[in-house]
Protein backbone atom coordinates (compact mmCIF):
# COMPACT_ATOMS: atom_id res chain seq x y z
CA UNK A 1 0.00 0.00 0.00
CA UNK A 2 1.12 3.54 -0.74
CA UNK A 3 -0.40 7.06 -0.40
CA UNK A 4 -1.57 9.04 -3.44
CA UNK A 5 0.51 11.64 -5.13
CA UNK A 6 1.50 14.56 -2.54
CA UNK A 7 3.89 17.39 -2.82
CA UNK A 8 6.31 17.00 0.12
CA UNK A 9 8.32 20.15 1.62
CA UNK A 10 10.72 19.95 4.61
CA UNK A 11 10.53 23.92 5.46
CA UNK A 12 13.83 25.06 7.99
CA UNK A 13 11.13 27.49 9.75
CA UNK A 14 7.46 27.99 11.26
CA UNK A 15 7.17 31.07 8.94
CA UNK A 16 7.86 29.00 6.33
CA UNK A 17 5.94 26.28 7.50
CA UNK A 18 2.88 28.54 7.84
CA UNK A 19 2.65 30.26 4.46
CA UNK A 20 2.70 26.85 2.43
CA UNK A 21 -0.39 25.99 4.93
CA UNK A 22 -1.52 29.15 4.10
CA UNK A 23 -0.99 28.97 0.49
CA UNK A 24 -2.55 25.42 0.02
CA UNK A 25 -5.53 24.54 1.53
CA UNK A 26 -5.13 21.10 0.88
CA UNK A 27 -1.97 20.90 2.42
CA UNK A 28 -1.54 19.17 5.40
CA UNK A 29 0.99 18.70 8.74
CA UNK A 30 3.67 15.66 9.01
CA UNK A 31 4.85 15.92 12.40
CA UNK A 32 6.15 11.89 13.72
CA UNK A 33 3.52 10.39 10.75
CA UNK A 34 2.40 7.71 13.12
CA UNK A 35 -1.25 8.09 12.17
CA UNK A 36 -1.19 10.13 9.11
CA UNK A 37 1.18 7.93 7.29
CA UNK A 38 -1.20 5.11 8.09
CA UNK A 39 -4.12 7.00 7.49
CA UNK A 40 -2.86 7.83 3.98
CA UNK A 41 -1.98 4.52 2.91
CA UNK A 42 -5.51 3.26 3.36
CA UNK A 43 -6.34 6.28 1.23
CA UNK A 44 -8.53 7.50 4.37
CA UNK A 45 -6.05 10.79 3.48
CA UNK A 46 -4.89 12.15 0.67
CA UNK A 47 -3.63 15.34 1.44
CA UNK A 48 -2.51 17.45 -1.93
CA UNK A 49 0.60 18.55 0.10
CA UNK A 50 2.76 17.44 3.29
CA UNK A 51 4.80 19.93 5.05
CA UNK A 52 7.16 17.79 7.91
CA UNK A 53 8.28 19.80 10.28
CA UNK A 54 11.20 17.55 10.74
CA UNK A 55 13.85 20.62 10.10
CA UNK A 56 12.36 23.30 12.23
CA UNK A 57 14.20 24.25 14.99
CA UNK A 58 13.07 24.57 18.59
CA UNK A 59 9.94 22.73 17.96
CA UNK A 60 11.72 19.80 20.41
CA UNK A 61 12.88 19.08 23.42
CA UNK A 62 11.41 19.69 27.40
CA UNK A 63 11.53 22.95 29.48
CA UNK A 64 10.59 23.54 33.09
CA UNK A 65 10.34 26.81 34.48
CA UNK A 66 6.57 26.89 36.93
CA UNK A 67 5.24 24.59 34.26
CA UNK A 68 6.46 22.20 32.01
CA UNK A 69 7.18 22.84 28.25
CA UNK A 70 7.35 20.24 25.42
CA UNK A 71 8.19 20.69 21.83
CA UNK A 72 5.38 19.60 19.56
CA UNK A 73 7.81 17.24 17.97
CA UNK A 74 9.40 15.72 21.13
CA UNK A 75 8.87 11.93 20.50
CA UNK A 76 7.51 9.85 22.75
CA UNK A 77 10.83 8.23 23.35
CA UNK A 78 11.91 11.16 24.55
CA UNK A 79 9.10 12.09 27.14
CA UNK A 80 9.78 8.02 28.60
CA UNK A 81 13.86 9.16 29.17
CA UNK A 82 12.82 12.70 30.35
CA UNK A 83 14.41 13.47 33.86
CA UNK A 84 12.71 16.12 34.23
CA UNK A 85 9.56 14.43 33.57
CA UNK A 86 10.32 12.01 35.79
CA UNK A 87 10.82 14.42 38.48
CA UNK A 88 7.73 16.36 37.91
CA UNK A 89 5.55 15.23 36.12
CA UNK A 90 5.74 11.27 35.76
CA UNK A 91 2.29 10.34 34.72
CA UNK A 92 3.63 12.28 31.36
CA UNK A 93 6.36 9.54 30.67
CA UNK A 94 4.42 7.02 32.38
CA UNK A 95 1.64 7.37 30.04
CA UNK A 96 4.26 7.62 26.80
CA UNK A 97 5.51 4.40 27.77
CA UNK A 98 2.35 2.74 27.35
CA UNK A 99 1.72 4.87 23.40
CA UNK A 100 1.94 2.39 20.55
CA UNK A 101 5.31 -0.32 20.33
CA UNK A 102 9.21 0.63 20.96
CA UNK A 103 8.90 1.65 16.97
CA UNK A 104 6.30 4.08 17.13
CA UNK A 105 7.24 5.31 20.40
CA UNK A 106 10.81 6.60 18.71
CA UNK A 107 8.80 8.73 15.99
CA UNK A 108 5.41 9.44 17.21
CA UNK A 109 5.12 12.71 18.70
CA UNK A 110 3.10 14.73 21.34
CA UNK A 111 2.15 17.40 19.42
CA UNK A 112 1.37 14.85 16.33
CA UNK A 113 -1.06 13.30 18.47
CA UNK A 114 -2.88 16.35 20.02
CA UNK A 115 -3.64 17.71 16.63
CA UNK A 116 -4.43 14.13 15.11
CA UNK A 117 -6.95 14.35 18.05
CA UNK A 118 -7.89 10.46 17.71
CA UNK A 119 -10.57 9.65 19.53
CA UNK A 120 -8.86 6.77 21.67
CA UNK A 121 -5.52 8.60 21.88
CA UNK A 122 -4.28 8.43 25.21
CA UNK A 123 -2.47 11.99 25.38
CA UNK A 124 -5.45 13.63 24.99
CA UNK A 125 -7.11 13.00 27.95
CA UNK A 126 -4.07 13.29 30.20
CA UNK A 127 -3.54 17.10 28.97
CA UNK A 128 -7.39 17.83 29.75
CA UNK A 129 -6.87 16.38 33.32
CA UNK A 130 -3.77 18.41 33.60
CA UNK A 131 -5.22 21.33 32.46
CA UNK A 132 -2.59 21.95 30.00
CA UNK A 133 -2.39 24.84 27.09
CA UNK A 134 -1.40 24.73 23.89
CA UNK A 135 0.52 26.51 21.69
CA UNK A 136 -0.44 27.13 18.34
CA UNK A 137 1.36 29.49 15.44
CA UNK A 138 -0.69 30.87 12.30
CA UNK A 139 -0.21 33.56 9.52
CA UNK A 140 -2.28 35.67 12.57
CA UNK A 141 0.67 35.08 14.89
CA UNK A 142 0.54 32.98 17.98
CA UNK A 143 -2.13 32.08 20.58
CA UNK A 144 -2.78 29.85 23.25
CA UNK A 145 -5.63 27.40 23.78
CA UNK A 146 -6.16 25.82 26.95
CA UNK A 147 -7.15 22.05 26.34
CA UNK A 148 -10.21 22.27 27.68
CA UNK A 149 -11.05 24.77 24.57
CA UNK A 150 -8.71 22.40 21.83
CA UNK A 151 -10.38 18.82 21.34
CA UNK A 152 -13.86 19.78 19.85
CA UNK A 153 -14.75 16.48 17.53
CA UNK A 154 -13.74 13.10 16.42
CA UNK A 155 -10.25 14.05 14.44
CA UNK A 156 -10.74 18.04 14.81
CA UNK A 157 -9.53 20.57 16.42
CA UNK A 158 -9.07 24.39 17.42
CA UNK A 159 -6.29 24.68 15.14
CA UNK A 160 -7.17 26.63 12.10
CA UNK A 161 -6.11 25.54 8.45
CA UNK A 162 -2.82 27.67 9.14
CA UNK A 163 -2.01 27.02 11.94
CA UNK A 164 0.75 24.45 13.46
CA UNK A 165 0.69 23.31 16.94
CA UNK A 166 4.02 24.06 18.72
CA UNK A 167 4.33 23.34 22.30
CA UNK A 168 2.15 22.00 25.04
CA UNK A 169 2.62 23.96 28.52
CA UNK A 170 1.65 22.08 31.18
CA UNK A 171 1.54 23.58 34.99
CA UNK A 172 3.09 21.65 37.90
CA UNK A 173 0.40 21.36 40.35
CA UNK A 174 2.01 22.53 43.78
CA UNK A 175 1.19 20.47 47.55
CA UNK A 176 -0.89 17.42 47.85
CA UNK A 177 -1.63 15.96 44.14
CA UNK A 178 -1.45 12.46 42.61
CA UNK A 179 -2.06 12.15 38.97
CA UNK A 180 -2.82 9.05 37.38
CA UNK A 181 -3.62 7.53 34.07
CA UNK A 182 -5.08 4.30 33.25
CA UNK A 183 -6.71 2.45 30.37
CA UNK A 184 -8.29 -0.77 28.81
CA UNK A 185 -6.55 -1.14 26.06
CA UNK A 186 -7.25 -3.35 22.46
CA UNK A 187 -5.43 -6.08 22.78
CA UNK A 188 -4.46 -5.55 19.36
CA UNK A 189 -4.02 -2.05 18.27
CA UNK A 190 -3.34 -1.55 21.85
CA UNK A 191 -5.64 1.66 21.69
CA UNK A 192 -7.37 2.63 24.58
CA UNK A 193 -11.19 1.29 24.54
CA UNK A 194 -11.52 3.30 27.22
CA UNK A 195 -9.22 5.78 29.19
CA UNK A 196 -8.87 7.71 31.78
CA UNK A 197 -6.98 10.49 33.30
CA UNK A 198 -7.40 11.88 36.92
CA UNK A 199 -5.16 14.61 38.96
CA UNK A 200 -6.95 15.11 42.36
CA UNK A 201 -5.44 17.61 44.83
CA UNK A 202 -6.07 17.53 48.23
CA UNK A 203 -6.76 20.18 50.78
CA UNK A 204 -4.69 20.52 54.10
CA UNK A 205 -8.27 18.74 55.72
CA UNK A 206 -7.24 16.22 53.21
CA UNK A 207 -10.79 16.13 51.63
CA UNK A 208 -10.49 16.61 47.69
CA UNK A 209 -9.66 20.09 46.80
CA UNK A 210 -10.15 19.71 42.98
CA UNK A 211 -10.51 16.89 40.36
CA UNK A 212 -10.02 16.84 36.67
CA UNK A 213 -10.77 13.54 35.26
CA UNK A 214 -11.20 13.01 31.51
CA UNK A 215 -12.02 10.35 29.81
CA UNK A 216 -10.54 8.77 26.10
CA UNK A 217 -11.84 6.31 23.58
CA UNK A 218 -15.29 6.12 24.10
CA UNK A 219 -16.39 9.50 22.76
CA UNK A 220 -16.03 11.11 19.70
CA UNK A 221 -13.43 13.03 21.23
CA UNK A 222 -11.71 13.34 24.52
CA UNK A 223 -13.64 14.76 27.36
CA UNK A 224 -13.77 15.65 31.17
CA UNK A 225 -16.27 13.59 33.21
CA UNK A 226 -17.80 16.34 35.08
CA UNK A 227 -20.35 13.89 37.34
CA UNK A 228 -17.02 11.96 38.17
CA UNK A 229 -15.02 15.72 38.92
CA UNK A 230 -18.69 16.70 40.84
CA UNK A 231 -19.07 14.05 42.99
CA UNK A 232 -15.47 14.24 44.36
CA UNK A 233 -15.06 18.21 45.50
CA UNK A 234 -15.26 18.35 48.71
CA UNK A 235 -15.17 14.42 49.55
CA UNK A 236 -12.37 12.55 51.72
CA UNK A 237 -10.84 10.27 49.22
CA UNK A 238 -12.00 7.24 50.62
CA UNK A 239 -13.20 3.37 48.97
CA UNK A 240 -17.30 4.02 49.35
CA UNK A 241 -16.55 8.16 47.55
CA UNK A 242 -14.26 6.75 45.12
CA UNK A 243 -16.58 4.05 43.91
CA UNK A 244 -19.59 6.60 44.25
CA UNK A 245 -17.56 8.78 41.49
CA UNK A 246 -16.60 6.05 39.10
CA UNK A 247 -20.19 4.94 39.41
CA UNK A 248 -21.10 8.39 37.92
CA UNK A 249 -18.43 9.03 35.77
CA UNK A 250 -20.67 7.37 32.64
CA UNK A 251 -22.98 10.35 32.82
CA UNK A 252 -23.00 13.35 30.71
CA UNK A 253 -21.07 11.80 28.24
CA UNK A 254 -21.67 10.50 24.98
CA UNK A 255 -20.64 6.96 25.35
CA UNK A 256 -20.46 5.74 21.19
CA UNK A 257 -20.37 2.29 20.77
CA UNK A 258 -18.35 -0.07 17.71
CA UNK A 259 -16.77 -2.74 16.28
CA UNK A 260 -14.88 -3.51 19.32
CA UNK A 261 -16.94 -2.90 22.38
CA UNK A 262 -20.94 -1.60 22.56
CA UNK A 263 -22.37 1.64 24.67
CA UNK A 264 -22.97 -0.49 27.54
CA UNK A 265 -19.79 -2.08 27.38
CA UNK A 266 -17.67 1.18 27.20
CA UNK A 267 -20.40 2.80 29.90
CA UNK A 268 -19.36 0.20 32.05
CA UNK A 269 -15.78 -0.09 31.58
CA UNK A 270 -15.87 3.91 32.42
CA UNK A 271 -16.79 2.89 36.16
CA UNK A 272 -14.36 0.14 36.64
CA UNK A 273 -11.24 1.82 34.56
CA UNK A 274 -12.74 5.41 36.81
CA UNK A 275 -12.36 3.27 40.14
CA UNK A 276 -9.10 2.01 39.74
CA UNK A 277 -7.23 5.44 38.51
CA UNK A 278 -9.35 7.32 41.21
CA UNK A 279 -7.68 4.86 43.65
CA UNK A 280 -4.45 5.24 42.01
CA UNK A 281 -4.28 9.03 41.59
CA UNK A 282 -5.47 9.67 45.34
CA UNK A 283 -2.65 6.90 46.99
CA UNK A 284 -0.41 9.06 45.01
CA UNK A 285 -2.40 12.54 46.57
CA UNK A 286 -1.91 11.28 49.89
CA UNK A 287 2.13 10.25 49.43
CA UNK B 1 -7.48 19.02 -13.54
CA UNK B 2 -4.84 16.80 -15.60
CA UNK B 3 -2.11 19.20 -14.23
CA UNK B 4 -3.16 18.44 -11.00
CA UNK B 5 -3.36 14.88 -11.31
CA UNK B 6 0.14 14.57 -12.99
CA UNK B 7 2.61 13.20 -10.64
CA UNK B 8 4.79 15.52 -8.52
CA UNK B 9 8.77 15.11 -9.69
CA UNK B 10 10.77 12.80 -8.15
CA UNK B 11 12.63 14.10 -5.63
CA UNK B 12 16.98 13.41 -5.04
CA UNK B 13 17.61 11.90 -1.69
CA UNK B 14 21.05 10.95 -0.17
CA UNK B 15 21.46 8.66 2.87
CA UNK B 16 23.91 6.44 4.67
CA UNK B 17 22.91 3.09 4.86
CA UNK B 18 24.83 0.62 6.45
CA UNK B 19 28.09 3.24 6.44
CA UNK B 20 27.67 4.05 2.62
CA UNK B 21 26.79 6.82 0.97
CA UNK B 22 23.96 6.14 -1.83
CA UNK B 23 21.63 8.46 -3.62
CA UNK B 24 17.87 8.22 -5.71
CA UNK B 25 15.15 9.50 -7.43
CA UNK B 26 11.90 8.94 -5.64
CA UNK B 27 8.32 10.10 -5.61
CA UNK B 28 7.63 11.99 -2.29
CA UNK B 29 5.17 8.85 -1.77
CA UNK B 30 7.81 6.23 -1.92
CA UNK B 31 7.89 4.06 1.47
CA UNK B 32 11.63 4.00 2.83
CA UNK B 33 10.92 0.25 2.87
CA UNK B 34 10.01 0.23 -1.06
CA UNK B 35 13.30 2.34 -1.17
CA UNK B 36 15.48 0.27 0.40
CA UNK B 37 13.76 -2.72 -1.35
CA UNK B 38 13.52 -1.75 -4.61
CA UNK B 39 15.88 0.91 -5.26
CA UNK B 40 18.84 -0.17 -3.32
CA UNK B 41 18.15 -4.01 -3.54
CA UNK B 42 18.37 -4.31 0.01
CA UNK B 43 15.06 -7.01 0.67
CA UNK B 44 16.32 -7.67 4.70
CA UNK B 45 13.50 -4.98 5.51
CA UNK B 46 10.19 -6.88 4.81
CA UNK B 47 7.01 -5.82 4.41
CA UNK B 48 4.47 -7.92 6.15
CA UNK B 49 1.56 -6.16 7.59
CA UNK B 50 2.20 -2.77 5.31
CA UNK B 51 0.19 -0.91 8.84
CA UNK B 52 2.92 -1.12 11.04
CA UNK B 53 1.71 -3.48 13.38
CA UNK B 54 4.03 -6.51 12.34
CA UNK B 55 7.72 -4.97 12.51
CA UNK B 56 8.92 -7.03 9.74
CA UNK B 57 10.27 -4.13 8.29
CA UNK B 58 12.13 -2.44 11.22
CA UNK B 59 15.45 -0.74 10.85
CA UNK B 60 17.69 1.89 12.78
CA UNK B 61 16.91 5.23 11.18
CA UNK B 62 19.23 7.76 13.02
CA UNK B 63 19.97 5.73 15.66
CA UNK B 64 16.43 4.79 16.42
CA UNK B 65 14.38 1.70 15.90
CA UNK B 66 11.46 2.65 13.40
CA UNK B 67 9.26 0.36 10.70
CA UNK B 68 10.12 1.20 7.85
CA UNK B 69 6.83 1.32 6.22
CA UNK B 70 5.31 4.20 7.76
CA UNK B 71 8.56 6.57 7.27
CA UNK B 72 8.77 8.25 3.70
CA UNK B 73 12.10 7.78 1.79
CA UNK B 74 11.81 11.36 1.77
CA UNK B 75 11.59 11.70 5.33
CA UNK B 76 15.28 9.66 5.54
CA UNK B 77 16.83 12.10 2.92
CA UNK B 78 20.21 13.11 5.00
CA UNK B 79 19.54 10.14 7.78
CA UNK B 80 21.59 7.12 8.84
CA UNK B 81 19.80 3.86 7.97
CA UNK B 82 21.19 0.59 9.32
CA UNK B 83 19.36 -2.82 7.92
CA UNK B 84 20.16 -5.91 9.03
CA UNK B 85 22.55 -5.88 5.64
CA UNK B 86 24.62 -3.92 7.83
CA UNK B 87 24.79 -6.02 11.23
CA UNK B 88 27.41 -8.60 10.32
CA UNK B 89 31.33 -8.24 9.64
CA UNK B 90 33.48 -9.59 7.42
CA UNK B 91 31.62 -12.21 6.96
CA UNK B 92 30.80 -12.85 10.49
CA UNK B 93 27.32 -13.10 11.86
CA UNK B 94 26.54 -9.84 14.86
CA UNK B 95 25.68 -11.86 17.76
CA UNK B 96 22.22 -11.21 17.51
CA UNK B 97 22.09 -13.08 14.62
CA UNK B 98 24.41 -16.14 16.25
CA UNK B 99 21.74 -16.06 18.80
CA UNK B 100 18.98 -16.63 16.58
CA UNK B 101 20.70 -19.82 14.69
CA UNK B 102 22.11 -21.03 17.84
CA UNK B 103 18.64 -20.68 19.78
CA UNK B 104 16.68 -21.90 16.80
CA UNK B 105 14.92 -17.89 16.85
CA UNK B 106 13.41 -18.55 13.75
CA UNK B 107 10.86 -21.03 11.28
CA UNK B 108 9.97 -19.59 8.55
CA UNK B 109 12.14 -16.79 8.90
CA UNK B 110 9.52 -14.06 7.76
CA UNK B 111 9.53 -11.96 10.91
CA UNK B 112 13.37 -12.60 11.50
CA UNK B 113 14.93 -9.21 10.46
CA UNK B 114 12.56 -7.39 11.98
CA UNK B 115 13.03 -9.27 15.01
CA UNK B 116 16.55 -8.97 15.16
CA UNK B 117 17.04 -5.15 14.27
CA UNK B 118 14.14 -4.72 17.36
CA UNK B 119 16.52 -7.13 19.45
CA UNK B 120 19.12 -5.01 18.15
CA UNK B 121 17.35 -1.21 19.20
CA UNK B 122 16.93 -3.48 22.55
CA UNK B 123 20.43 -4.44 23.67
CA UNK B 124 21.73 -0.71 22.53
CA UNK B 125 19.43 0.79 24.96
CA UNK B 126 19.42 -1.63 27.77
CA UNK B 127 22.72 -4.29 27.38
CA UNK B 128 21.39 -6.67 30.44
CA UNK B 129 17.65 -6.81 29.92
CA UNK B 130 15.74 -9.58 31.95
CA UNK B 131 13.30 -11.71 29.88
CA UNK B 132 9.94 -9.97 30.77
CA UNK B 133 11.84 -6.57 29.15
CA UNK B 134 12.50 -8.16 26.18
CA UNK B 135 9.37 -9.52 25.73
CA UNK B 136 7.90 -5.91 25.91
CA UNK B 137 11.09 -4.71 23.38
CA UNK B 138 9.16 -7.38 21.01
CA UNK B 139 5.41 -5.60 21.22
CA UNK B 140 5.89 -4.34 18.09
CA UNK B 141 6.77 -7.48 16.51
CA UNK B 142 5.04 -10.55 15.73
CA UNK B 143 6.02 -13.87 14.73
CA UNK B 144 3.00 -16.01 13.49
CA UNK B 145 5.02 -19.18 13.62
CA UNK B 146 4.34 -18.18 17.51
CA UNK B 147 8.12 -19.04 17.98
CA UNK B 148 8.44 -16.48 20.36
CA UNK B 149 10.05 -18.36 23.24
CA UNK B 150 12.81 -18.96 20.96
CA UNK B 151 13.19 -15.57 19.84
CA UNK B 152 13.29 -14.84 23.44
CA UNK B 153 15.91 -17.18 24.00
CA UNK B 154 17.73 -16.38 21.30
CA UNK B 155 18.02 -12.83 22.55
CA UNK B 156 18.84 -13.85 25.80
CA UNK B 157 22.06 -15.96 24.69
CA UNK B 158 23.25 -12.47 22.00
CA UNK B 159 22.86 -10.36 25.15
CA UNK B 160 25.66 -12.73 27.06
CA UNK B 161 27.67 -13.29 24.09
CA UNK B 162 27.86 -9.28 24.00
CA UNK B 163 28.48 -8.55 27.15
CA UNK B 164 31.24 -11.29 27.19
CA UNK B 165 32.48 -9.14 24.60
CA UNK B 166 35.08 -9.53 21.63
CA UNK B 167 36.93 -13.00 23.41
CA UNK B 168 33.19 -14.30 22.61
CA UNK B 169 33.82 -16.24 19.15
CA UNK B 170 30.84 -14.71 16.69
CA UNK B 171 31.84 -15.95 13.67
CA UNK B 172 29.51 -19.51 12.50
CA UNK B 173 30.06 -21.95 11.29
CA UNK B 174 26.70 -20.97 8.86
CA UNK B 175 29.46 -21.55 5.63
Amino acid sequence: MFPNQFAYHRPSTLEEAVGLLAADPDAKVLAGGHSLLPAMKLRLAAPGALVDLASIEGLRGISADGAVTIGAMTTYNQLVDSDELRARLPVVAEVAAGVGDPQVRSLGTLGGSLAHNDPAADFTALMLALGADVTAVGSQGERTIPADEFFLDILTTALGPDEILTAVRIPVPAGRVGMAYQKHEHPASGYAVVGIAAVLALGDDGTCRSARVAVTGCAPTATRAAAAEAALVGQALTPETIAAAAQAAPGGLEITGDLYASAEYRSHLVTVVGRRVLEQAAARARG
Amino acid sequence: MADTMAAPAKVAITLTVNGEQRTGQVEPRTLLVHFLREGLGLTGAHVGCDTSQCGSCVVELNGASVKSCTVLAVQADGAEVLTIEGLGRDGAYHPIQEGFWEKHGLQCGYCTPGMIMSAYGLLKRNPDPSEDEIRHALDGNLCRCTGYQNIVRSIQYAAQLMKDGPTAPVATSAD
